[in-house]
């Protein structure tokens, strides 16, 4: 227990110390801070001033309605009626003394029609705004010359009223559906990006240590187990660090910009209130299924002898993660689908798939049960082979890395007993 | 506390690589392990630190096998060398003698004072990767040695080194066993093991060829070298009986004979014959019983 706590402390500090987790770390605090701010930073580069739209109305009875119904729903643009010629409109556009130039005449039907200039016709947005006002102003147009009263108009916009409700006792409401969808987001992400940047850590670290050679002091002074797992450890508390503090982080510039964010982000992701068994469910998957790729992480970069292999070794269990978090994701909308259900079983997938379900329909516990029990278990029986690997990879060096070296590592590794 | 090695096979599938390999290592000696690459001289060592199980026999440490609650009793310098690049070379001796069950005062304390014995004491703060690879060997050294191991493993301890280095060392292997170090090392080299080791062991494809004390092995080995330098013609010598090799030199010649007696005869035939400059009989050298024994030479 001793070397454990020597050989998890030794890869919790030296990772914590290099240069490559501080610059990520770094990285991380900065996205952070961004996005955090985004609403800011896009208001530091649009400039505030208010678009002019220069508009020629041939028929004189549509700018003002037009100026009104703009001016209610965009602050920053202003409909300046032009008195000029087309020409002379089209120049001042030109000129950049307006942002667009629209001409607005009757047809034969008395509906309005529109031409809209500008430098460029690139920026969609103002075009489709723009068709969109005068939309609705043809739409009323057109129903006060069909004589339809303005009270049957409304009743004919007024959107349906289409509500779901679950006929399932225990099943979950659409609010909890949407709260739950987004933990679940959050949770699959984070999953993949541990599984993926940590797993890769400990490979490498193997890697480095049988490549540097000093892998046989080590397992000559600890055993093989011992320094396989204070190793795991040791990079789940590196991850945790890292994953606290970026949280820690997030949540103070949150609480300093909690006006902005009342009622945004925070309500679509549904921090409400969820009922706090999910974020049990939630740490248990998210621990487990950490243990289990860095379990096979370690076993896999225990066969290589260079670093340079580790990338090569890497990719099954990239594979793995991706599969597994795009059946969850393609899950979210369909999480009763028979292949969600069975994939959810299997322990690679199951930290994922399974707490997608957990968080999306009403799960029998036996089925939870069932998951975890298979997870743990595998777990357990990878850390038996991946030991047994372990201890005779790490003295192997040799070209190739395949499945052959499985086998011989376990080989080197077996107990013979006569 | 003698380490016993009793009847220990090592098979990787159908290749042996040690064959009934029994020894005997006395505590507080110097056992010299030779043999040539790929003779089973690592694959025991790892045996021995259980590194690698054992297909068929026994090792114990007085009397115990060896396991990992030792392993603050036991050094081991691997073959391969190495050492963590990135760290300094005091991270990296406390750490690995964190390892062995020290303190980090003490290890810091001992570190200081084996750089100093070995001449380098301004490598404390340096990069492991910034060392050469003699000096990267000398921290080694140290990392198998600082926390006063009784049982110590030298895989090819001397190799890569230059001559002022290589006396340094065996000056502190030399200290070691005087501390009551129990010390086996292996080498392809010859000088070391005559000049070090009380006991030694040939292995050759795994089975020991040899074994026993060096001056038992040297004197049952019976055959002794004879130099004669002379003024006359000592060509006959070549075929003479008891005469195993003959050699030319511009002097005159160096023989293997069978035994003792044989030099007798082979003086009073050269009485008479002319100017005797140099007659000398001397026991044969470790590397005449090497090549003898093993059947090539690995220098």
């Amino acid at each position: 227990m001793n070397k454990f706590w020597i050989i998890m402390s030794h890869t919790y500090m030296t990772k914590l110390k290099a240069k490559s987790f501080i610059i990520s770390t770094a990285i991380a605090f900065l996205f952070i801070i961004g996005l955090v701010n985004f609403q800011s930073i896009i208001d530091i580069f649009s400039s505030d001033t208010t678009e002019k739209i220069a508009v020629i109305d041939e028929s004189d009875a549509l700018t003002e309605t037009l100026s009104m119904s703009v001016e209610a729903t965009n602050e920053d643009m202003e409909i300046v009626p032009f008195d000029g010629t087309e020409e002379d409109g089209k120049q001042a556009v030109q000129d950049e003394e307006f942002e667009a130039l629209i001409v607005l005449s009757l047809n034969e039907n008395q509906l309005p029609e529109a031409t809209y200039y500008a430098n460029n016709i690139s920026d969609t947005s103002n075009q489709m705004f723009f068709e969109q006002q005068l939309q609705q102003i043809k739409v009323a147009i057109a129903t006060q010359q069909s004589g339809i009263d303005a009270q049957a108009f409304a009743e004919i916009n007024e959107p349906i009223a289409f509500d779901s409700v679950a006929l399932d006792e225990t099943a979950k409401t659409s609010e909890e559906l949407n709260q739950a969808r987004g933990i679940v987001y959050i949770m699959l992400f984070v999953l993949y990006m541990a599984v993926l940047s940590y797993g890769q850590m400990i490979m490498t670290d193997v890697a480095n240590e049988k490549s540097s050679r000093v892998m046989e002091i080590l397992v000559s002074s600890a055993p093989a187990i011992t320094h396989m797992f204070a190793k795991i450890v040791g990079i789940a508390l590196v991850g945790l660090t890292q994953i606290v503090s970026l949280i820690l982080v997030a949540y103070f510039l949150i609480q300093s910009k909690q006006d902005e964010f009342i009622g945004g982000m925070f309500e679509y992701l549904g921090f409400g209130d969820i009922s706090p068994s999910i974020y049990i469910y939630a740490i248990v998957f998210f621990l487990l299924g950490y243990l289990l790729y860095a379990t096979l992480a370690a076993m896999l970069g225990s066969l290589v002898s260079r670093v340079e292999d580790a990338g090569q070794m890497m990719m099954p269990m990239i594979f793995l993660v991706m599969i597994a978090f795009f059946i969850a994701i393609f899950g979210l909308n369909a999480p009763t689908a028979s292949f969600v259900t069975v994939t959810s079983f299997i322990p690679f997938f199951a930290p994922m798939i399974m707490f997608m379900r957990i968080g999306m329909l009403d799960v029998p516990l036996w089925e939870v049960g069932l998951s975890l029990g298979l997870l743990v278990g595998t777990i357990i029986l990878l850390a038996v082979i991946g030991a047994r690997v372990y201890k005779g990879g790490v003295l192997m060096y040799g070209r190739s890395s395949s499945l052959k070296d499985i086998k011989k590592a376990l080989a080197l590794s077996k107990r013979e007993k006569s | 506390m003698t380490l016993r090695l009793d009847n220990v096979t090592k098979r990787y599938g159908t290749q042996l690589a040690v064959d009934h390999l029994s020894l005997e290592i006395p505590e507080q000696e110097m056992f010299g392990f030779l043999g040539g690459n790929g003779a089973g001289k690592t694959t025991t060592f790892r045996m021995i630190l259980g590194l690698l199980d054992i297909t068929e026999g026994d090792i114990t440490w007085d009397g115990q096998k060896i396991n990992y609650d030792k392993s603050h009793l036991i050094g081991y310098l691997p073959e391969e060398r190495g050492l963590y690049p990135k760290l300094t070379v005091k991270d990296q001796i406390v750490y690995l003698s964190k390892l062995r069950g020290m303190n980090k005062q003490d290890a810091l304390k001992e570190l200081e004072d084996w750089l100093e014995q070995l001449k380098v004491p301004e490598y404390m703060n340096k990069k492991v990767e910034e060392l050469s690879k003699g000096n990267q060997q000398k921290i080694q050294f140290i990392s198998a040695v600082i926390h006063k191991p009784k049982l110590l493993i030298l895989d090819e301890p001397f190799s890569g080194l230059d001559p002022v280095n290589v006396e340094l060392l065996k000056k502190a292997v030399v200290n070691l066993k005087r501390q009551g170090t129990s010390i086996v090392f292996s080498s392809h080299r010859m000088e070391h093991v005559e000049e070090l080791c009380e006991h030694l062991c040939i292995l050759h494809k795994g089975s020991p060829v040899v074994k026993g004390s060096l001056r038992d092995i040297k004197r049952s080995f019976g055959k002794k070298n004879l130099i004669v330098h002379g003024d006359m013609e000592l060509g006959f010598l070549e075929s003479y009986p008891g005469v195993v090799k003959y050699k030319r030199v511009a002097a005159g010649c160096e023989l293997q004979i069978e035994n003792e007696d044989v030099s007798q005869k082979i003086f009073s035939e050269l009485h008479g014959k002319g100017f005797v400059r140099k007659f000398e009989l001397e026991e044969p050298s470790l590397n005449d019983i090497f090549i003898e024994k093993v059947g090539a030479s690995y220098e």
